[in-house]
């Protein structure tokens, strides 16, 4: 009786010896199949990231067609030189000097030169008399007051108004490499089809050379309006004074913040508060932050922020110092938290080693835990602020201005930054704005990258002595 | 043996010291962790405050402005249906990009991955976080937007439009989704996984049967978490859907017309930043516009974000 039952038990709930394996088959088929879409929604994330690296370097080279109004062989042929041995570069200042006279108006010479005279002893484009007289009145320029234009200065001068050149069709790096014959033939095609588009230009005029946006002169340059020489020198020192003022702002009140938090905080309504707050300030979205930057640094303290509480700096709110402020406000929860995982990682024991011999909580904080949880805070600060040097949303809306050609000089100076110059550069629809674009990003991407290795490096350093 | 009395410390000396330093310092600290509340206050201040200005204006209807699908300053109609119109696209396709990728991404490296492979593909994840939107933006309007005009048309798809926008801010928001969804099934016991393969459960049935489920409170909070970072994005949106709303008219405008993907739609964080960028004066009614707008998207990200605490406190299993 019990075998016949036990037999059709194990008719009914276990299934026969082939049907068995059928169905293990059928699993571990599934399970395989699943693993391997797993993988595959990896892979897509990755190949997202090579993509979007791969278009920014793609864009940052290439060929270009450039039209010059002066090719810079005859410029220098024209003081006697081997256009094949020297090139505009190592010209003298003298010489480019010469040259810029020969090629622009008076007009135009007598403006640079208020700008900046050419040479401490004598005037190339204004008589003495008329430059005193301009120098004697109540608003003089400042050529009167600064030094003499150096040999690089010129030569970019030169470059501006005299090569003049104008890109007028771009190529992607690997289309470059692969087949610049048909970028050649593109721009031809383009010319015969289209000549409108070209204005004066011939086809004959056409340069089609090598171009490395992202050079080192494009890095040292400062903001142009010609795209050809545009740089970025201008907006990297905006973002370098930005992370300064921010992380003088945010770093300070973060630290602190984060030990009242884990080291003093009793469980009480405020200091709940004041936790709940902080995550959710995390969790605003960067743009809100700029709308405060707006409405408090740069309207309500404007006469902070443009510096006229001491003495007369900025026309209005729009400086670094306000921008530098927002950016502070917004990486301040972000420090806050990474400070207290640091702090709070800080083995318990320690702090009553402290307290055990007899020191205050204070003295504990300050002699025990804070010293072990430095790298932690340093790395997770590091990592916020690469965060900051990143943000464009709230810049936008504290009006890091338009265009800007001076290098921040202050706390009070109107500024662009890296990431705004992306921004305005990608908005633009013509192709040399996009390999701008690029050529920035990349520049913004190696500055993370550095500022990434150093909290990488910095950690290892603090955590190897402290062991 | 004798007690040198003069060496002991005497019971008054015992008594607590005073360090009013200490005091002053303890009360600094506390003053550093109250600033973040003065933030809130500020926000929710100046949001309010010039919001305020915005709806006493004449022309403006707080009625017309939280109903209203036509949002067009110039004409003075203000209906912020036609910016959430371009937000939730966005979001939506973002989620329907970022949410299986960056689960599948969770699972494949918590319950998968040898820590060779997950050497490899968590480093990748993270330069992704690291990465400026600004840079995204740059990588939508010239790679994904053309891709897509020369696979699609360039009569079919806008050079503005919510699809490039939408995959894009999907893939800026991939890694939030995954590394939280990682910590979540990170935090499953070891022996729920022991128990089911001792019943012989697969690998796939232990991953998605018993570590899915629970750690799906967590999974759930990351996924509100990814939609609010979504909502708030502005970057790419802006350089990648085009500056002007999708104004429509329920009932009249065919559904494609309003959900079409491949044409540009305003959000509300592209119209801030819009209207923001340039000289703007103060006072205007365009000026006051954006603090309306912002209050409203910081509620929006807001509720999100303490919905997704909520999930967490409410369906959290506790193992121990």
């Amino acid at each position: 009786m019990t075998g016949t039952l036990r037999e059709r038990e194990k008719q009914q709930y276990f299934p026969s010896e082939a049907e068995y394996d059928r169905l293990l088959d059928k699993r571990s088929r599934r399970g395989l199949l699943v693993q391997g879409s797993l993988l595959l929604a990896l892979t897509i994330a990755v190949l997202a990231l090579v993509t979007l690296l791969s278009t920014i370097i793609n864009d940052s080279f290439g060929l270009v067609a450039q039209v010059n109004q002066v090719e810079p062989e005859e410029i220098v042929a024209s003081h006697g030189y081997d256009p094949a041995a020297v090139g505009l570069g190592d010209l003298g200042k003298d010489e480019l000097v010469e040259t810029l006279q020969g090629g622009i108006s008076n007009n135009v010479g007598r403006r640079l030169e208020r700008e900046q005279r050419f040479y401490e002893d004598r005037l190339v484009f204004e008589s003495q008399a008329k430059w005193d007289e301009i120098c004697a009145e109540g608003d003089a320029p400042a050529g009167c007051s600064s030094g003499e234009r150096n040999q690089a200065n010129v030569l970019l001068l030169v470059e501006e108004r005299i090569v003049a050149p104008d890109i007028i069709a771009t190529d992607t790096l690997v289309g470059s490499l692969l087949n610049p014959e048909d970028f050649e033939q593109s721009v031809e095609e383009s010319f015969v089809a289209n000549p409108a588009r070209y204005g004066d230009y011939t086809f004959d005029q056409v340069r089609f050379q090598w171009r490395a946006w992202f050079s080192w002169q494009f890095i040292t340059s400062p903001a142009s309006a010609s795209p050809e020489l545009a740089g970025i020198s201008t907006a990297i020192l905006g973002s370098l004074w930005l992370v300064g003022i921010t992380v003088l702002f945010a770093v300070p009140i973060g630290v602190a913040a984060a030990i009242y938090l884990e080291e003093f905080a009793k469980p009480s309504r405020i200091n709940d508060l004041i936790q709940t707050n902080i995550n959710n300030l995390a969790g605003v979205p960067s743009i809100i932050y700029g709308m405060l930057g707006l409405a408090v640094f740069v309207r309500l303290l404007e006469p902070i922020t443009s510096g006229s509480v001491f003495g007369d700096y900025a026309p209005n709110g729009r400086t670094v110092l306000a921008a530098g402020l927002t950016l502070g406000v917004l990486t301040l929860p972000v420090v806050i938290i990474s400070s207290q995982e640091a702090i709070r990682a800080v083995p318990n024991s320690l702090r009553q080693a402290g307290m055990g011999l007899g020191a205050t909580k204070w003295q504990t904080v300050r002699s025990h835990v804070l010293p072990i949880a430095i790298p932690g805070i340093l790395t997770g600060t590091i990592l916020s602020i690469g965060r900051a040097i990143g943000e464009t949303a709230p810049l936008i809306l504290v009006g890091a201005a338009g265009f800007i050609t001076t290098s921040p000089k202050g706390p009070f100076s109107q500024f662009t930054a890296l990431p705004i110059q992306i921004f305005q550069w990608t908005a633009l629809p013509q192709e040399e704005y996009r390999n701008l674009a690029a050529a920035a990003s990349l520049a913004l991407l190696v500055l993370l990258l550095i500022l990434n290795a150093g909290a990488v490096i910095l950690r290892n350093r603090y955590s190897r002595r402290l062991q | 043996m004798t007690i040198d009395s003069e060496n002991l410390i005497s019971k008054d000396q015992l008594k607590k010291k005073r360090r009013p330093i200490e005091g002053l310092i303890v009360a600094s600290l506390f003053i550093a962790g109250a600033i973040s509340i003065g933030i809130t206050l500020g926000i929710l201040w100046e949001l309010g405050t010039q919001s305020l200005l915005f709806f006493r204006d004449p022309i403006v209807s707080i009625g017309q402005f939280f109903t209203g699908t036509v949002w067009q300053p110039q004409a003075g109609t203000f209906g912020i249906w036609a910016l959430i119109l371009g937000t939730l696209l966005i979001t939506v396709i973002a989620m329907i990009v970022a949410v299986p990728i960056g689960l599948a991404a969770a699972i494949y490296l918590s319950e998968y991955a040898s820590p060779r492979v997950r050497g490899f593909f968590k480093p990748v994840l993270e330069i992704l976080v690291g990465i400026p939107t600004v840079v995204f933006g740059f990588f939508a309007v010239s790679f994904v937007t053309p891709l897509f005009r020369n696979l699609l048309g360039s009569s079919v798809v806008g050079f503005f439009n919510v699809l490039s926008a939408g995959i894009v801010v999907g893939i800026l928001i991939v890694p939030l989704i995954s590394s939280l969804s990682e910590d979540a099934m990170a935090a499953v016991p070891r022996s729920l996984r022991e128990a089911a393969y001792g019943l012989g459960a697969s690998k796939l049935e232990v991953s998605l049967r018993i570590v899915v489920p629970a750690a799906i409170s967590g999974i759930a909070a990351g996924v509100v978490i990814a939609m609010s970072r979504a909502i708030g994005e502005t970057m790419v949106v802006t350089l990648a859907a085009g500056a002007s709303p999708r104004n429509f008219t329920l009932g009249s405008d065919s559904l494609w017309y309003i959900l079409d993907p491949f044409q540009g739609a305003q959000t509300m964080t592209g119209y801030i930043a819009i209207t923001a960028s340039g000289d703007i004066s103060y006072n205007t009614i365009d000026y006051n516009s954006i603090f309306a707008i912002g209050l409203t998207l910081f509620f929006m990200t807001l509720g999100l974000n303490s919905l997704s605490r909520r999930i967490v406190k409410r369906f959290r299993q506790e193992y121990e």
